[in-house]
């Protein structure tokens, strides 16, 4: 290999880095002050990137000139940080002392809704936006030509990072920011309206995210896919660096760049694994990341309540339960459509319980469960597709695969707590996706898989319904059993308190693997269990959305109950099954239905029942 | 009276399902330091949060130069000019002394000298020699003098002082004393929460007494010195 190659590697993974940090930068802002993790973030750069590919070509109609294509760039980061100061003062300011997952959800409802709306606005299809006048030559480095372009990314990294200390070091405001990630009630005692103070502090993170959204139009198109591939990498890089800390995110991100620019050359096709392994290895090291503190991310509710007391069915609930099993066996005699439908809702019934078994009565939020539920029907399918195996074994490997996948990303999830914990699930299950996702000659890519049929005996719909029941109900009762055995009290004795757990003598860390690895090992059934229903796997299994159902189901059905996820899953699925076919705008629904689930009903609507139920006549 | 410049009536408050304070009756008159005395877990920081605003009360008035601020967030209040300097020191530990200073800073009213970290540097030495140090650097007590010294710097008319002899140094402690009859000097009033008496005693002209969240005893502070039968049944533990 010959030098000035590898001087061009590095400077392309150092443009890369510029760009990754200044999207970074505006996410870990954001997070110091208001500590929400603002899934939306992603939007923001992706609505970047869309009102630059608008504005900038209508000002370069005036002139080709450099100024004005800066001019619109900046513009359009400028709007964007409006559109931030609008989300604050209609959402943020509702939610900012709501459990963190209940944020998190809140906030990827705005995802939803932001994806639609660009969708509506923009349409379906790429926007190529235009070359920066004065910057589009090549130049020539040791013989090898390199975008003038990227050499100038490479500066608006070190720039904004100058920029942002200055900011933060030299203005009233940037020492409020300052003050207030470290002790916000105090500053609020001395006079300072937070309000004001957080509405800024979106214009500003917004406005980050919208600036490196605007800089991309260049290189890539503005597509409506842009947003979950950046949030991932942005909240690695803001993991890694260490949350609310911007040095820490300049040098992740140029660790990450330069990682996967040198990457490439190694391992081609796996560059996102380099990126897990980095991520793993900072972590073990240093759980809050290379510049973060442990206080950042401790001191508020993770979760709402979770399961107290599983206790037994009272008698409502035991009618309940008669009447689910007898619609489940009656099912077949109404028509194939409900069949079918009932056999997607024992599957992600199970699901939905199993990652309830980590989030309500382990206090675990994975935000990724969808990753050991797409792994299993991956594991499952790719066995029958390739191997030629039958459906028996397959079902045998669903859940080993799952319950691997989360024992690998459970052994350092579990190191983590709080919002760290969920973003790190939420990173793992992305790069499980990307990986399924770019596999192509093993996994099928974008397109998966097809024929993951079920053996000839089950091949029927009514047959298979009734497989299907037989499994997914054992396992929920045995997932219950479990949460009323000492194993599942002493979950909880670790949720509600670590260290208390700890003092008395728990391994906390191994009980959370083991639960975790169990909750993976049931979603990799459940997932095993969709593929032979469906015939064909994608990566849309593994992917955020689908994590999110899971979540919405669980937070549905109510997350103090051990059963209510059942309920959940069904309310759920019907209702997405109804109003998916009526609506081209079913995203928008959904996340205003998120929004508005966390608004109205923190508990859930099983903890809305409970509460009406208990409040005296 | 004329001269009151905080009132509270029958405040009640409390964390969760516990109830810390079940009406508390006090004045604080303008320009005058009073010690808000009791054994731990009377409810003495708590008060002083709920008039702050940092703990919504439940019920009672609380009324500050004039107007009710029961309820107000606590940022309004501190414009207002009541100023809140907590216990366990909270200075912003990144930022260095003089950028905890600008976290503080507010307009003077009219007619009154302003405070500038000048004038502070005078009243703590300390502190003078260290404003471009994290605050994160400085020993306790120098951090204490930042919390008052930050406070100050929204001039304030009257000041919460959340027990500012904790855990200091008895030649720390003695500058503290200095602090806040230099306050005093300056026509603030302080209401400061004490559980050492000889600190009370120095600085304030009145004592107030709290047992399990009610006001068990209120006098001139001299009388508290003089009579051991208060002392012994309300602050001696």
């Amino acid at each position: 290999m010959e030098w000035s190659f590898l001087l061009v590697q590095a400077l392309s993974g150092l443009a890369s880095a510029s760009s990754l940090f200044v999207i970074a930068s505006g996410l870990t802002i954001v997070f110091g002050v208001t500590r929400i993790v603002n899934f939306a973030h992603g939007s923001f750069y992706m609505l970047g990137a869309y009102v630059a590919v608008t504005l900038v070509p209508w000002l370069l109609e005036f002139e080709r000139s450099p100024t004005l294509f800066f001019v619109g760039v900046l513009a359009s980061a400028i709007a964007v940080g409006v559109l931030g100061v609008v989300m604050e003062v209609t959402l943020l300011r509702r939610i900012y002392r709501v459990p963190e997952l209940f944020q998190l959800l809140a906030t990827f409802g705005v995802v939803l809704i932001v994806q639609d709306l660009v969708l509506l606005i923009w349409g379906p299809v790429e926007i190529a936006g235009p070359r920066a006048p004065g910057l589009r030559h090549g130049v020539y480095i040791l013989d090898q030509r390199f975008p003038a372009y990227e050499l100038f990314l490479i500066f608006v990294g070190p720039a904004v990072l100058a920029l942002l200390w200055l900011l933060m070091h030299r203005t009233r405001f940037g020492v409020l920011i300052r003050a207030a990630t470290q002790d916000r009630e105090m500053v609020g005692a001395l006079g300072v309206n937070q309000a004001m103070l957080f509405t800024g502090t979106l214009f500003l993170g917004a406005a980050l995210a919208g600036l490196g959204g605007a800089l991309q139009i260049p290189r890539v198109s503005a597509s409506s896919q842009m947003d979950l591939s950046i949030i991932t990498e942005a909240f690695v890089v803001t993991v890694i660096g260490g949350m609310g800390s911007v040095p820490g995110a300049f040098i992740a991100a140029l660790l990450i760049g330069l990682l996967q620019a040198f990457g490439v050359l190694i391992f081609p096709k796996i560059t996102l694994v380099l990126v897990f392994l980095l991520m793993a290895a900072v972590l073990v090291v240093k759980p809050w990341g290379l510049l973060g503190r442990p206080d950042a991310a401790a001191g508020r509710a993770v979760l709402p309540e979770g399961i107290l007391d599983p206790g037994r069915l009272d008698r409502a609930g035991k009618v309940l339960l008669a009447l689910g099993l007898i619609t489940v066996l009656a099912l077949p005699l109404v028509d194939a459509y409900a069949v079918k439908v009932g056999t997607e809702v024992l599957i992600l019934a199970l699901a939905a319980v199993s990652l309830n078994f980590l989030v309500g009565n382990g206090g675990i939020v994975s935000f990724g469960h969808a990753a050991y539920f797409g792994l299993g029907a991956y594991g499952a399918g790719l066995l029958v597709v390739k191997a030629g195996m039958p459906m028996e074994p397959a079902l045998i490997a669903a859940p080993i695969a799952g319950g691997a996948a989360a024992a690998l990303f459970g052994f350092f999830v579990v190191r983590l707590s709080g919002i760290y914990l969920a973003m790190l699930t939420l990173a793992f299950a992305q790069i499980a996706y990307a990986v399924v996702f770019q596999w192509v000659e093993v996994t099928g890519g974008d397109n998966g898989l097809v024929g993951v049929w079920p053996s000839r005996w089950a091949a029927s719909r009514e047959v298979y319904h009734y497989l299907t029941a037989v499994v997914t109900l054992a396992a929920i009762v045995f997932l219950r059993r479990v949460i009323h055995a000492p194993f599942g009290a002493t979950l909880r004795a670790a949720r509600d308190s670590a260290q208390r757990a700890d003092a008395i003598g728990v391994d906390v860390r191994m009980h959370r693997w083991l639960g975790f690895t169990l909750a993976g090992a049931a979603a990799g059934l459940a997932g095993g269990l969709y593929a032979f229903s469906k015939g064909s796997i994608d990566p849309t299994l593994l992917g955020i959305p689908m994590s999110v159902d899971f979540l919405s189901m669980i937070l549905l059905g109510g997350i103090q109950s051990v059963l209510g996820p059942v309920a959940g899953a069904a309310a759920f699925h019907a209702l997405k099954d109804f109003f998916l076919p009526l609506t081209d705008h079913w995203r928008l629904f959904l996340g205003l239905s998120i929004i508005g689930m966390v608004l109205v009903f923190p508990r859930g609507l099983a903890g809305a029942f409970a509460s009406l139920r208990r409040r005296p006549a | 009276m004329a001269d009151t410049v905080l009132d509270v009536m029958g405040l009640r408050a409390g964390y969760g399902p516990a109830e810390v304070l079940f009406g508390v009756d006090l004045t604080l008159a303008r320009g005058e330091v009073a010690a808000l005395m009791g054994r731990n877990g009377a409810g003495k920081s708590t008060t002083l949060k709920a008039i702050m605003g940092l703990l919504t009360p439940r019920a009672g008035s609380v009324r500050f130069a004039g107007q009710d601020i029961a309820g107000v967030a606590s940022y309004r209040i501190a414009r207002l000019g009541l100023g809140y300097v907590p216990e366990d020191r909270r200075v912003f530990t990144d930022l260095t002394v003089m950028e905890n200073l600008a976290v503080g800073r507010r307009a003077a009213s009219p007619g009154h000298p302003a405070w500038t970290p000048e004038r502070l540097f005078e009243v703590f030495p300390n502190l003078a020699e260290m404003r471009n140090r994290r605050a994160g650097a400085m020993s306790g007590g120098e951090q204490q003098m930042l919390t008052i010294a930050r406070t100050l710097m929204g001039n304030p008319e009257a000041v919460l002082l959340d027990e500012p002899s904790e855990g200091l140094a008895p030649v720390i402690v003695e500058q503290m004393a200095e602090a806040v009859l230099r306050m005093k000097d300056e026509g603030i009033a302080v209401l400061v929460s004490e559980q050492n008496l000889d600190f009370a005693a120095t600085v304030a002209d009145r004592a107030v007494i709290l047992e399990k969240g009610r006001v068990r005893w209120e006098g001139p502070i001299a009388t508290l010195e003089a009579d051991e039968d208060i002392r012994r049944a309300y602050l001696t533990v």
